[in-house]
Parts: structure tokens; sequence; C-alpha cells
């Protein structure tokens, strides 16, 4: 196993773990942060393979998802901190009426 | 801009100035538009008939306005034609029409509507005198049209009343009936002569070699539009409802001139009907039976506008008879006095109605002659010459329709001669009936509205006067003499030639036989004319319903129609049809977001399980076929 293989495998077991978070995880911080984990999975994998081509676009893809990452999260965290100060609670379970 | 069409344009200003800026200048506006424009417009037809007659009179005057359309190589032209017939048309147009409208600034005085009533009035006399000056049959059609849109307008004039509105209707759609044959004839005439000029249709059927077409369905074609213009059987049912309209307006459309148009069209394309033989025979049938039936319903007429409708459908199925036996010229004579003395009676009734206040019930009337002996006089004069008691104009033409529909070489016969001649005596009958209930006889009168009575103001009895003076002298200026040149009187059976005195004598004689029968049974009231309906029940049961025509054309026609309408375009097609399809998708939408609204639980975990499903499923499809 080379070290591209190891790294990919590396970023699938990432966004493994992060998917499997949000699934059954059901603090909602916990689950902001391994949708972070499920983030970076994906980019590891786009730097691996910018590597291995020997290309740079992948490099600059991940520069940008970054900025969107810190935007999004920086939005998510005040809503789960209006939720929590409001129901008392980080469980989603409990946040369930806020459906259209 | 030439004179013929200076003449038309006149009352088309007055339309405008009225309607549009009338309700803001105020009366003293309006009545000078109203009444000034048509004066001006007369004033205009005089001098253009003083050129025609200093032309010799044969030469027609004929301008061009505007060119409509050109297609192809034809071209639709706006154009007048101005000869002796169009002249008496459009004089009595012009004439009678402003002495009407003179009239009215008496009778509409407190309407609050007062300009837009002038402005219709004016409406109708550009459209009016757009049919009779127009040379192409097109324009003429125009025209046609648009004195019917007038006449809608004006008989809906009180629309808050709904059985006025109703009539209006009833007139529209009833004439529509007819112009769809006018229409065809004009289509016929178009596609074998290619032209709509009436001279040269006139040209085309004088010629050595006839069109390749039957005159006589052409002529039955526009017969059946002037059966709708002109009221006659089967199309004359909206005439008597044509009344709810001011009184005015009945007596300029609904009797002096937009409902002899058919009259004027037939005798206009005289040299079609000259060799269609068939069609003037049907002309002449349907026309002595529409003016025996109509005086036998003005018999038993309570109404005196609607007596006076009744008598307007009988004396134009006079002029149809006059048509229909070849004697155009006489035709035109009789609607030329007609004008007069049914204009008088007519704006008398106003002048009668508005003594009484509203009051149209000859019941409830009587003794009004020593109260409004202005009015008195002149209807007496005019009912005289509808009588046809010589020497009224009434007596001169009428005597001459009888004469032709006796001896006339292209179909008279006596059977016509007969009924038109008993019809003649019922005329005498029902309009010495109306003036004895109404002026003679002692008064029944309510006592309020016995107290209102108080004679019109000048401007009505002015033009009452006038309109008297025409139809006692009018009958001596000779139309089918003046008109011989253009509209030549048929030939006169040799044999028959030595009855025309003793008929002329017979004429007079019934006349008077009608004034007699009249004193005898209404000379002193109701009571005898009551009697005599009870003893013959049906009889009166049938004339005051009309022969039951509307009865039957509801049956026949409008419950079909409303039911087809009702059940099939509304129940099926409107309401199943487009609202189901519509209201049916919109409930299916509604139904599946219901179901599908069920998916969101608000639990995020299971949202995050089915997002990853549908990757996942993304990703066996994709395998599989990619």
């Amino acid at each position: 196993m080379d070290r591209t293989q190891l790294l990919l495998a590396l970023s699938v077991a990432l966004f493994a773990i992060g998917l499997t978070g949000v699934m059954i995880r059901r603090n909602a911080l916990v689950m902001l942060m391994c949708m972070e984990l499920m983030l970076n999975g994906v980019i590891l994998s786009l730097v691996t393979f910018s590597e291995q081509t020997a290309t740079l676009s992948g490099a600059v893809l991940v520069f940008l998802i970054f900025v969107v990452a810190a935007a999004e999260i920086a939005i998510a965290i005040p809503i789960v901190l209006l939720l929590a100060r409001q129901r008392r609670t980080l469980d989603v379970g409990a946040y369930g009426d806020l459906k259209g | 801009m030439n004179l013929l069409t200076l003449i038309v344009v006149l009352p088309l200003a007055g339309f405008l100035l009225n309607g549009l800026l009338g309700p803001r200048f105020g009366r003293p506006f309006v009545t000078a538009v109203g009444c000034g424009l048509p004066i001006l417009a007369f004033l205009a037809t005089v001098r253009a008939f003083l050129q025609l007659q200093a032309g010799g009179g044969d030469d027609p005057l004929i301008q061009t306005a505007y060119t409509w359309a050109t297609v192809g190589d034809f071209k639709f032209d706006i154009a007048f034609y101005f000869d002796r017939l169009s002249a008496v048309m459009a004089l009595i147009v012009t004439g009678v029409g402003s002495l009407i409208h003179v009239y009215s600034t008496g009778y509409m005085k407190d309407d609050p509507s007062y300009a837009r009533y002038f402005a219709y009035l004016n409406l109708f006399l550009f459209f009016m005198l757009l049919l009779v000056l127009g040379r192409s049959l097109l324009v003429c059609f125009v025209g046609w049209e648009g004195v019917g849109l007038a006449s809608y307008l004006l008989i809906g004039f009180w629309f808050e009343d709904p059985a006025k509105a109703a009539a209006g209707k009833k007139a529209f759609i009833t004439n529509r009936v007819g112009d769809a044959g006018f229409l065809l004839g004009m289509f016929l005439i178009y596609r074998t002569l290619g032209t709509l000029d009436m001279d040269g249709i006139n040209a085309a059927f004088a010629g050595p070699v006839l069109p390749a077409v039957s005159a006589s369905l052409i002529g039955v074609l526009l017969f059946i539009g002037a059966t709708g213009k002109s009221a006659q059987i089967p199309l004359h049912v909206w005439l008597p409802d044509a009344m709810a309209g001011p009184t005015p307006v009945s007596a300029l459309i609904h009797a002096a001139t937009m409902v002899t148009a058919g009259v004027y069209l037939i005798a206009r394309l005289h040299g079609l009907y000259e060799h269609a033989p068939e069609a003037s025979q049907l002309i002449a049938v349907v026309g002595v039976a529409t003016a025996f039936f109509a005086a036998t319903i003005a018999i038993v007429q309570t109404d005196i506008k609607k007596v006076l409708a009744y008598s307007t459908i009988s004396q134009l199925g006079f002029m149809f008879l006059a048509l229909g036996v070849g004697a155009y010229g006489v035709a035109v004579f009789h609607l030329y006095t007609h004008a007069f003395f049914k204009a008088c009676l007519f704006l008398g009734a106003g002048s009668v109605i508005h003594a009484l206040g509203g009051e149209q019930d000859i019941r409830n009337m009587g003794g009004l002659a020593k109260r409004i002996p202005v009015t008195f006089a002149t209807f007496a004069v005019a009912t005289a010459a509808i009588a046809g008691l010589p020497p009224l104009a009434g007596f001169f033409s009428k005597d001459e329709i009888l004469w032709f529909a006796f001896a006339s070489e292209s179909g008279g016969s006596p059977l016509l001669w007969l009924v038109a001649s008993g019809t003649a005596l019922m005329t005498a009958f029902y309009m010495f009936r109306l003036l004895w209930l109404t002026f003679l006889t002692p008064s029944r009168m309510s006592h309020e509205v016995e107290h209102h009575v108080h004679e019109s103001p000048l401007s009505m009895t002015g033009v009452l006067v006038v309109l008297a003076v025409l139809s006692a002298v009018g009958g001596f200026v000779s139309i089918p003499h003046f008109l011989e040149h253009l509209l030549p009187l048929p030939g006169v059976h040799h044999e028959l030639e030595h009855y025309e005195t003793p008929l002329i004598v017979l004429s007079v004689v019934l006349a008077l036989a009608g004034l007699a029968a009249a004193f005898l049974i209404y000379g002193k009231g109701l009571a005898r004319g009551e009697a005599l309906a009870a003893r013959f029940p049906r009889l009166h049961k049938l004339l005051s319903g009309k022969y039951y025509v509307d009865e039957l054309y509801e049956n026949l026609l409008g419950k079909p129609l409303n039911w087809i309408s009702e059940r099939v375009f509304l129940g099926l097609g409107d309401r199943f049809l487009i609202d189901g399809s519509l209201n049916g998708m919109a409930s299916l939408a509604q139904r599946a977001a219901g179901r599908l609204s069920r998916v969101e639980t608000g639990n995020l975990q299971f949202y995050v399980l089915l997002a990853v499903l549908g990757v996942i499923a993304c990703l066996a499809w994709i395998w599989r076929n990619g």
C-alpha cells in the first residue's frame, strides 16, 4: 500500500467517523464537530489527488473550502448557542418542533 | 372637406363634443351643440339638394371621403352618393331629426343624463346618414349596424330599469338575426359582381347580360336583413318593446327613420329586385301580412306608445307591400309621409305622457282635448293623416299603395288589395279609438294626475305644429313623380285601369267607416269596447297576447338555448372540464404534498440517514450503469 492509498484510506476513515458521529450522536456541538471531520476527510482526499496528479487546483480548492467552512461554522455556532440558551439543552431531539 | 362628407361628419362632431365635453360644459352648451349641428347638417343637405337640382337632378353627386382599404386591385372607398332617392331620405333624416332634437330639449329637460342623451341622438344621426348616403353596400352596412347600436343605447337609455335594458338587448339581438342575412347577401353580391357600389349593382342587373347569380336569392337574403331592421314578420318582436326608450327616440328611430332603412335598402337596389320576381312576391306577402297582423294587435293595445308601435309595424308593412309590387317610388312616398305623421303622433304621445307625468295607459286618460289643445289639434291632424282621410298626406301615399297592390303588372293582385284595404280600415279604427280614448271621452284620470296636467313648453308644441302642417300638406309633393327617372313605376293591368276612381272613393269610405266604428264603440268611453272584448274573450286574449309570438320564440329558441348554455356549456364545459381539470390538478398537488410532508419528522439524524441512503443509491446506480 503506497502513500496515496494510505492517505485516501485515512480520508475515508475521517469521513466515515464524521458521518457516523452525525448520525448517532444527539449533542448539537458534537454533531457540528463531526461535520467538520467529514469536511476534513474530503479536503484530505483533494490534497492527495492534487499531489498525485502534480496539479495545484486541488490544493487551491482546499483554501476555498476552509473559507466556506469557517463561514459556515460562524453561522452554525451562534444558532446552536441561541437554541441552547432557549431550550436549556444541546439535545437535537428537543429541536424537532422547528420542522416546517 | 366636400359637402356630402360635411353632412355626415357634423352629427359625429356633435356626438364627440357632447359625449366628451357635454357633462363638463353644462346644458346650454349641450343644447347648442346637440341641436345646432343637426340643423347645420340639414342646411348642408338642402344645399346639396339645390346643387343636385341645379345639375338637372339626374346626375348624382358622388364624393369620396376616404379610401378605407385596398385589397388587390379592389378599392373599398368611403364614398357618398347623392341622387334624388338619397336626397329625399337625407332630407327626412336631417329635417325630422333636427325637429326631434329641438323637441327633446323640452322633453328631456329634467333628465340627469341630458348630455349623454344628445350624444347618442347625434351618434344615431351620423350612422343614419352614413346608411343613407353611402355609395357602397359596405358603408351602408356600417351605418346599418351603427343605427342598431344607437337604437340599443337609446332604448336602454334608462338602464337602471332591468326591463328597459332587456328591451334594448332584445332589439339588438333580433337585429343581429337579420344582419346575418344582410351579410350573406353582401358576400354573394361581391363574389359574383365584384363590386359593392349600389349604382354598380343596379347597373349590372340592368345590362343585356344578367349576372350568373339568382337575383331572388340575393334579394331574399337582403330582405331578411330588412325584416330585422324594419320589424317585419318574423322579426317584428323587438319594436313594441323598443318603446321603453324616451319618446322622442321612439319618434325618430322607431318610427320616422331607422325602421325605414329596410325600405330604403330595397328601393335603392330596385335594379336587382326588378329581376327577382320570387323575392318581390315574398316581400309583398310578408309586407301585407305584417300590416294586417300588426293592425289587429294595435286594436286591443292599451298603452299609447304600444298602439303607435304596432301602427308603425303595420305602416312599414304597407311600404314593403308597395316594394313587393314594384312600386318603389310609392314606397318611398309612404315612407316620407309616414315620417311626418308618425313622428307627429309619437311626439304628441310624448307630450301627453309629459302632461300626465308619465302615465301611458289610455284607459286612465280621456278629456285631454281642452286641457292640452295644441297637442290635441296636432295629434288629430296626424291621426286623420294616417287613417287616410283626404287631403292629408297619408291619403295620397296609402291610396297609391292600394292601387298598385291591386293593379300592378309586377305582382299586384286583388287579394293583396283586399287584405291591405282591410288593414287600412283597421288603421282608421284603432287610430281614432286612440284619439277618442285619449282626448275626447270624459276624463278617467286620477285626481292628482288631473291636477298635474299642463300643456308642454313651446319647444315641444312648436315642433308638433310644424310636423302637423307637414302631415297635412306633405302629400301634395308627389314623390313618385319626383323619383320617376330613378324608380320608374310599374305598369298597370290595362283592363283594371277604369277601377282607379272607384277604388279611391272606396278607400275614403273605408277610412270614414273606421272613424265611424271607433266613434260608435269608443265615443262614450271604455264600456262598449270592454263589452265587446267580453263577448269574444278568446279573440281578445289572442290579440292582446300578440298572437303569442314572443312566447313561441321563447319556447322554441330561448329555452333550448338557455338549456344548452346552462347544462352543456356552463355545466359540462365550464364547470366540469375547465374548472374540474384546474381544481383537480391543484388538489392532486395538495394531496401529494400532504403525503410527502410526513417525511419531515424534525429528527436531524433521520434526515442525514435519508441523505446518506440517497448518496448510496446514486453510487450504486453509477456503479451498475456507469
